[in-house]
């Protein structure tokens, strides 16, 4: 319930406490940069840090890579949470579909995600499509978890409920096994977001080529401007905070019934 | 009289494999319901009850023997049975409406029919008010009773109930069993409700069958031939309920000639309709 109540109104005195690290933070960085005790190249000053994506020609292209690299999540979450979603439906609807689907899906899962970075280079380039393809398999798999185990996890109670009522298999899915698996299947669209987004800019700065938060942040660590670099840092952070927040409401909203199961 | 038998359970055994092993749940169960009789089926935890109510209902068929409804053995759960299960089930994603007419889904009635049965049900079981609400804002009894209402809406010739009011506070469980009474008696529905409550089973039913554990067997039955409405202090209560308790705690099985009124009663006999 509590988790639920952060987000629904005014901000609560928990989330207010929340705030209090980074504020503590943020006022040390501001002391310790204006006594100059340490190397500007190592620590900017908090001030140039929060004027440089407005003013600075080079600070203020954050914006258009930014800009680049939420499209390019964007759609590679879209193919890959998609395709994700139908293999996790397949999985978990069907025992047929999970003695095909399954075991290649747990093979091919072992495999760290940064690990297909070579491959996916070496077969689609350094452009456009291997990032897509790489941020799309990023999505793929916890989307793909995440459904399958929602449904496999649907109580039994449920399962004999339906079939006393003899619910058609339609209904049966709308309206026993898919509200029950939609808890675990919206913690899957979050993962599949947060690792959408933390393989859109992987990809792009391992790959370069282009515009994006990635290339943004190896432009800056190349040209040693450390100012940058910490702008695109906290470009990320702020997005994988976004995505965060979104959903815990979004999961209060769409499971009404999680906080208090009756 | 096999001819007024709505169910006929016979020589029923029920094997489940655990760990490889067979464990016996159920032995040569047998007893009949007639059309709208009201039967009880009492027994101490784990004698297989709940067991019993799931091969009625359909959803285990692998059993020996026969389960006849109206003479067709069960193959698969059919609208001609409802159950209530010991935990209400309702769906919590889907208002106390929607799960009512979840009973209503496998027919071909049209919106405006369905729409009318739910609320008739809602009534009958004094939630028509609360036909929006979600299941996490009612009571125990009163999810209790919309799971009856889900079990009735779709006009089943009998319904099976498993400790529909096991969870409830005295109060709330009298108030109940009239319910289910009214029900029955309005209904015209046959009920079969499994009970660890002797003096509810004594209340309610026309007949108990008693059941033991280990494996789970039919220990005796006992006919209830008490005019509605009983009297839970009348002396003729007590002395069933005695009987009752006698045949639960007693090792060998039940023997019947100690009926009062000295009327004879044959194991698996038709207790006479009240009147
Ligand atoms: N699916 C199953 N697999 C294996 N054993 C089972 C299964 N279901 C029930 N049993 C066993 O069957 C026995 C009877 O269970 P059942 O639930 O029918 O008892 P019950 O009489 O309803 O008990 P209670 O009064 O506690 O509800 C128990 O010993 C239980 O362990
Ligand atoms: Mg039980």
């Amino acid at each position: 319930m509590s988790r639920i109540s952060l987000t629904v109104g005014r901000p609560s005195i928990a989330s207010r406490r929340g705030m209090a690290i980074p504020c503590v933070l943020i006022l040390g960085w501001i002391v310790v940069g204006s006594t100059g005790l340490v190397d500007r190249h190592f620590l900017v000053p908090f001030q140039r840090v929060v004027t440089v994506p407005f003013l600075d020609p080079d600070g203020r292209t954050v914006w258009l890579g930014l800009a680049a690299s939420l499209a390019r999540m964007v759609a590679g979450f879209a193919i890959g949470a998609g395709a994700g979603a139908l293999l996790g439906f397949a999985m978990g609807l069907s025992r047929f579909g999970n003695r095909l689907i399954g075991p290649s899906f747990t093979a091919v899962r072992q495999v760290t995600v940064f690990a297909w970075i070579p491959l996916l280079t070496a077969w689609f380039g350094n452009g456009e499509e291997a990032k897509l393809v790489f941020v799309a398999l990023a999505a793929l798999f916890p989307m793909a978890l995440n459904t399958q185990q929602g449904l496999r996890d649907v109580p039994v109670a449920y399962r004999e409920l339906a079939s006393v009522l003899r619910l058609s298999p339609r209904r049966r899915f709308t309206r026993v096994l898919l509200p029950s698996a939609l808890p675990s299947i919206v913690v899957g669209i979050e993962i599949a977001l947060i690792s959408a987004w933390i393989g859109t800019v992987g990809a792009e700065y391992a790959m370069g080529f282009g515009r994006g938060v990635g290339i943004f942040l190896v432009q800056g660590r190349e040209q040693f401007r450390m100012d940058i670099v910490i702008v695109g840092v906290i470009a990320l952070a702020v997005v994988g905070y976004l995505i965060n927040a979104t959903f815990r409401s979004l999961l209060a909203r769409w499971v009404p019934w999680r906080g208090n199961p009756s | 009289m096999r001819a007024t038998n709505l169910l006929d359970i016979r020589a029923v055994s029920k094997t489940y494999i655990v760990d490889d092993e067979p464990v016996e749940v159920l032995r040569n169960i047998h007893f009949t319901v007639a059309e709208e009789e009201f039967v009880t089926v009492i027994g101490e935890s784990g004698c297989g009850k709940s067991t019993l109510l799931r091969l009625i209902v359909g959803l285990d068929i692998g059993y020996c023997g026969d389960i006849l409804l109206d003479g067709t053995r069960i193959a698969a759960p059919g609208r001609d049975r409802g159950i209530v299960f010991q935990d209400h089930r309702l769906l919590p994603w889907l208002s106390v409406e929607q799960n009512v007419a979840l009973g209503l889904d496998a027919s071909d009635e049209s919106p405006a029919a369905v729409k009318q049965a739910v609320a008739a049900n809602l009534d009958l079981v004094k939630l028509a008010d609360f036909g929006r609400a979600y299941p996490h804002q009612l009571s125990g009894g009163m999810a209790q009773r919309a799971a009856i209402a889900r079990a009735l809406v779709a006009k089943p010739r009998i319904l099976l109930l498993d400790e529909p009011l096991g969870a409830l506070d005295s109060q709330t469980r009298a108030y109940l069993q009239d319910e289910l009474l009214r029900i029955h008696q309005r209904g015209k529905v046959t009920m079969v409700m499994v009970t660890h409550d002797i003096e509810e089973a004594v209340y309610l039913s026309d007949k108990i069958v008693v059941m033991e554990p280990r494996p789970g067997r039919v220990r005796g039955i006992v006919p209830v031939e008490l005019p509605h409405p009983r009297n839970r202090a009348a002396a003729d209560f007590i002395a069933v309920k005695e009987r009752v308790l006698a045949s639960l705690v007693n090792g060998p099985p039940l023997c019947f000639d100690a009926a009062p009124k000295s009327r004879p009663i044959v194991p698996d006999g038709r207790a006479r309709r009240f009147g």
